[in-house]
């Protein structure tokens, strides 16, 4: 299996990990059972991502899919930010593995996340605005 | 500037002199069919019985004529499991006894046959990952034809109380197997005085090409052919001779079994290295018993850390391992050998399996030490399950 010299710069550099201390929404999905945890942290403000932070647990394409999508919402308003597809991500990187399409997937659904969460914190029902999350592994590798 | 360090050679092993140097005539020069009657055909001939000769000395099988050669480890296998469980079938029996954390080529073997009407029990293992004799005793019925146990797991290297087991077939008049693919070089092997009816071996785990391996098989097993052709292996495995996968087959049997012992010596000395500082890690653990393991094996689970990221990794810095990560098995599951010994999935994914040879040296060891623990590190730190268990 070979990864795109984007997916192992994003790997071996990723962009924007840690965790933003007074973030307004966080999300986390995947589980230790599939071997991958992505959790995402934002900081809105005006509508606006003004900073995002990420730490994932995962393969390479799962590290490289979660830093890449920092990149692509950070500074977009949030109403942007809910429109990232996994096929964005997939583009972005110079395309994925079809075994690792999932990260993507799951990249898509921890931005999702944590807009869900901001919209919660913000007292607005997220739903209507985010979708469902996916939070089953088995959903995920439905893309492939 | 990075090391270059193989510590994978229980996947593959690099081709050594002593194996190059015994090829290298038959790449070119001589090229004769070893079923023509002329002098490069003849000379030919020579060299495969020559090398069969050199595999029956190093199993102490009683005759050469035990010995078949074939195109890899797994067409071994399928060959044993398919060619005595059909052959017995006419006799009524239709039940094949294995374990539930065999290589695939015996596995996928089994559920194959299952398909053709045979039972197959799985005998499990226990968390040290080793199989119970008794267990095999229990599961022996009238009917079954075949017990196959490998001699040493490919992933976590524990060594099967073979000997044990044959002893039991051959108390209850059962045909047994074992796959050898990983002991070969590793274990002295006695098929005579451990009771073993056929072995599957394999060439490019000890220093041949790939693309060669062995089976034996005990004089009176009943064994349907595999590949029907010509007189081939005694009209029993058609097909041209590989002479020089044949040639270089016998070298390196001779080569990995000439002195077992101080082998064992020289890869346990890097091993219990690895394993006792690698394991000053926190939450990391051994699989396998730490006694009964191949001497160059180590596998260890390293908790919030996934398999393939830390392959990639360690890549980037010189060196070359393997995991059992769900990302490297092609799998939604992680290894299904981890699983087999209780791991719970989270766990099986942070594996990592270091196989040392006999080209690995204590340097690559000290530099697989100062590198690996930093990468560890780097990891769990980026890891939102690191974060819990700190937090717990």
């Amino acid at each position: 299996m070979l990864y795109s010299q984007k997916v192992m710069d994003h790997f071996t550099n990723p962009r924007n990990v840690g965790e933003i201390p007074d973030a307004n929404g966080i999300g986390e999905v995947g589980n230790a059972k599939c071997g991958d945890i992505m959790k995402m942290y934002i900081k809105v403000q005006n509508g606006k991502i003004e900073d995002v932070k990420f730490k994932t647990f995962g393969c390479g394409a799962a590290i490289a899919t979660s830093s890449i999508a920092t990149e692509l919402i950070k500074g977009a308003t949030i109403e942007e930010a809910l429109k990232l597809t996994n096929k964005a991500v997939i583009e972005a990187l110079d395309g994925l593995p079809p075994a690792k399409i999932h990260c993507s997937v799951l990249a898509e659904q921890a931005v999702k996340a944590a807009l869900s969460d901001y919209y919660t914190r913000q007292g607005i029902d997220p739903k209507p605005i985010a979708g469902e999350i996916v939070e089953d592994c088995e959903a995920c590798h439905l893309a492939e | 500037m990075n090391r270059f360090v193989y510590a994978d050679n229980a996947a593959t092993t690099q081709v050594s002199d002593y194996v190059y140097n015994a090829m290298l005539p038959f790449i070119k020069e001589k090229y004769g069919n070893a079923s023509t009657i002329y002098s490069i055909g003849r000379e030919s001939r020579e060299a495969v019985e020559e090398a069969r000769a050199k595999v029956a000395k190093a199993l102490n099988a009683a005759s050469p004529n035990e010995i078949y050669f074939t195109g890899c480890g797994t067409e071994s296998d399928n060959w044993a499991l398919k060619g005595v469980a059909r052959a017995l079938k006419e006799k009524g029996k239709n039940h094949i006894i294995t374990s539930v954390f065999e290589h695939h080529a015996i596995l996928h073997t089994a559920q194959a046959l299952e398909k053709e009407g045979f039972e197959v029990t799985y005998i499990p293992v226990d968390e040290k990952g080793l199989i119970n004799p008794q267990d095999v005793k229990n599961a022996i019925r009238p009917t079954t034809a075949i017990v196959s146990i490998m001699y040493a797991n490919n992933e976590i290297g524990t060594i099967q109380p073979i000997p044990e087991i044959g002893k039991i077939c051959k108390e209850a008049g059962v045909v047994f197997h074992t796959d050898a693919v990983q002991a070969i070089g590793n274990v002295e092997i006695d098929v005579q005085a451990q009771n073993i009816d056929l072995l599957s071996l394999s060439g490019h785990k000890i220093h041949a090409p790939k693309g060669v391996g062995a089976l034996y098989c005990r004089k009176g097993i009943k064994l349907q052919n595999f590949i029907d052709g010509g007189a081939q292996e005694r009209g029993h495995r058609g097909g041209t001779e590989n002479i020089l996968g044949i040639v270089a087959l016998g070298a390196a049997m001779e080569d990995a079994c000439r002195d077992i012992p101080g082998r064992n010596r020289k890869f346990r000395e890097m091993t219990d290295k690895l394993i006792d500082n690698l394991l000053k890690i926190p939450h990391t653990r051994l699989n396998g018993d730490r006694e009964k393991r191949l001497a160059g094996n180590v596998n260890i689970s390293f908790e919030a850390v996934e398999g393939e990221a830390l392959l990639l990794m360690l890549d980037a810095k010189g060196i070359c391992a393997s995991s059992g990560s769900a990302c490297t098995s092609g799998s939604l599951d992680p290894s299904h050998v981890l699983l087999s010994i209780g791991l719970p999935h989270e766990i099986a994914h942070g594996s990592l399996r270091l196989s040392v040879g006999d080209f690995t040296t204590m340097e690559d060891v000290d530099y697989i030490l100062e590198v690996l623990p930093p990468i560890i590190n780097t990891l769990r730190m980026m890891s939102p399950v690191w974060e819990k268990i700190c937090n717990q």
